[in-house]
């Protein structure tokens, strides 16, 4: 049974084919990876598979249940979480505030709890924010609990989003370039990262450039090349496929 | 630092009733007492105005349009129809609440400066229907508004006025940071940081913005209903565009996303104009000048501001302390 399924997936923008005819299903409990040359289509695909694009055709099912078309928030309420490639941290919070908003779906209270306080509300708030200090610190930020968001060096913002992601108490995590401008030893810290999480039992998708991090974590691999699949497999089934080398490489294999 | 925040929270609620309490003491006539009930009804759109505009993000050049249906509302329910002011109040605000949820269903779609826009026109409407049903509404002479009773008691006199405009601000204070530190709060406060990021994490982002449109504008009705019975008479000046800019300005001045901060906003910007009668027919310059040196020297608002050089004051000290 897989956890995500996507049949026949095709996205355009104005006659340009970012995503064409995509099948793939993605297995529970493990870490896949989605790889590609530039303008392959990954983040676009990242964009369908979290309801912030439609998708022109196809669908997309979690589970047994088909999401194609719904909005963003309904896709993180049956499940998906994420993080941008392009910070969409909120400044205008402390690092301990983005966190409790990513709990946003266990915390709900009606709109008279909220505005008198009531007790429980109360202790909801605090134990909230324990919550929220604890995944702080399972992310690597525990020095970061008061810190103001614009204040924070950009691997920090990048650990901040995966903190908000995992509050949202998700099945499925996609990381969308996490390793991007971040320097050989913080790629090396997210590797762990990512390997923590794969250990809680959740499934991670990972997009990303950098091959090091991509074949040393992922147990499954989808090759992307002009928005359509080019290969799928293990590590060493991808990195043999002539196809995916001549894509990289644009070196044609006899 | 979590009994650090519930000080905070507290300590700006005792000043606040502290204010309020003492003032008294220092408003020797009528007339002063008159401002500061206006202070405090202005004080009351603002907060609600700075739940939509500081903490969620969202324009609105309308709001005067509320204030105005609101106080348009119980006037002509309790003047025309014979309400108990008090019902037509409360059939006013409940009123407003449902205009501002079916228009800001089509409206909250709309983004920045077209948002700015669709208000600003909703508040053109409203000013021209009240201008212009003088059947209802008295046209641009206004209308006269019966007395609030309470429990079979009139109320009357600044005196009194006072105390109550006095205690509605306290609870529209305790009510709106009772909010923003609710989970709801927090959502509206991610719409404002980023909505695609408040999207991914299960906030369904047009139903909260669509929430705060609505609760700033009952704040707005009910601070307009109250300003009607009070004055004892309505015209439409206070349905006006520019009256719509003068709350925002109170809203931006003070500081956003700061709810002492729009009380602050308030009580200068309509104590400001009397204490600038001074300059006589310069006034309005002065006004002006005012408030383009706030813009300038202190863009993030007085509260705002004011609180970010009080903690930089502090920091220095504390390591100057450490490195001894």
């Amino acid at each position: 049974m897989s956890l995500l399924r996507v049949e026949g997936l095709g996205k355009e923008f104005g006659g340009v084919r970012a995503v064409e005819n995509l099948s793939f299903s993605l297995a529970p409990g493990m870490v896949h990876s989605i790889i590609g040359p530039n303008g392959a289509g990954k983040t676009t695909l990242l964009n369908l598979l979290t309801g912030i694009y439609v998708p022109t055709v196809g669908a997309i099912y979690l589970g047994e249940r088909e999401l194609t078309g719904r909005p963003p928030h309904e896709y993180a309420a049956a499940g998906v979480a994420r993080t941008f490639q392009n910070l969409q941290v909120f400044f205008n919070m402390s690092a301990l505030e983005n966190v409790m908003v990513g709990r946003y779906r266990h915390e709900r209270c009606g709109l008279a709890a909220a505005l008198l306080r009531f007790p429980a509300q109360a202790r909801a708030e605090s134990a909230c924010r324990d919550a929220a200090a604890e995944l702080l610190a399972f992310v690597g930020l525990g020095d970061y609990l008061v810190a103001r968001t614009d204040a924070m060096p950009y691997g920090a913002l990048k650990r901040l989003e995966v903190a908000r992601a995992l509050a949202t108490e998700p099945q499925l995590l996609l990381l969308d370039e996490p390793a991007a401008g971040l320097n050989p030893t913080e790629t090396g810290e997210f590797d762990a990262l990512i390997g923590k999480i794969a250990g809680r039992g959740i499934t991670v998708v990972l997009v990303e450039h950098n091959m090091r991090l991509v074949m040393g974590v992922s147990d499954h691999i989808l090759v992307l090349d002009y928005g359509r699949k080019l290969a799928e497999g293990t590590a060493g089934e991808v990195r043999a496929d002539p196809r995916v080398v001549e894509a990289y490489l644009g070196a044609t294999v006899h | 630092m979590i009994s650090w925040l519930a000080q905070a929270r507290t300590g700006g609620m005792l000043a606040l009733v502290a204010a309020i309490a003492l003032l008294p003491l220092a408003l020797s006539n009528n007339y002063f007492y008159e401002v500061a009930i206006l202070v405090g009804l202005n004080a009351i759109v603002c907060i609600g105005l700075n739940l939509l505009i500081g903490y969620a993000g969202q324009i609105s050049l309308g709001h005067a349009g509320f204030f105005g249906l609101g106080g348009y509302g119980s006037a002509i329910l309790s003047a025309r129809y014979g309400w108990p002011p008090l019902a037509a109040l409360a059939a006013a605000t409940a009123a407003v609440g449902l205009i501002a949820f079916i228009i800001g269903r089509p409206i909250l779609r709309l983004r920045g400066h077209y948002l700015a826009m669709a208000t600003l026109g909703m508040g053109v409407i409203v000013s021209i229907v009240v201008s212009t049903e003088d059947g209802f509404t008295g046209g641009p002479d206004g209308m006269s508004v019966p007395p609030l009773t309470l429990a079979g008691m009139v109320l009357q006199g600044e005196r009194v006025w006072y105390w109550v405009v006095g205690a509605l601000v306290v609870a529209a204070v305790w009510l709106a940071q009772n909010l923003i530190e609710s989970p709801t709060g927090r959502a509206l406060r991610a719409l404002s940081g980023s909505e695609v990021g408040a999207e991914v994490v299960g906030i369904d982002s047009s139903r909260h913005k669509l929430l705060v449109f609505v609760i700033s504008a009952v704040y707005a009705a009910i601070a307009g209903g109250l300003a009607a019975h009070y004055s004892g008479f309505i015209t439409p000046g206070k349905v006006s565009f520019f009256h719509s800019i003068e709350l925002v300005t109170m809203v931006v001045f003070g500081g956003m996303a700061s709810t002492f901060g729009a009380v602050v906003g308030a009580a200068i910007l309509t104590t400001l104009p009397q204490a600038l009668t001074v300059f006589k027919e310069y006034e309005m310059v002065a006004f002006g000048a005012v408030m383009m040196g706030t813009m300038i020297f202190v863009p993030k608002g007085l509260v705002p501001s004011l609180a970010m050089m009080a903690a930089a004051c502090h920091r220095p000290v504390r390591s100057r302390g450490s490195d001894r």
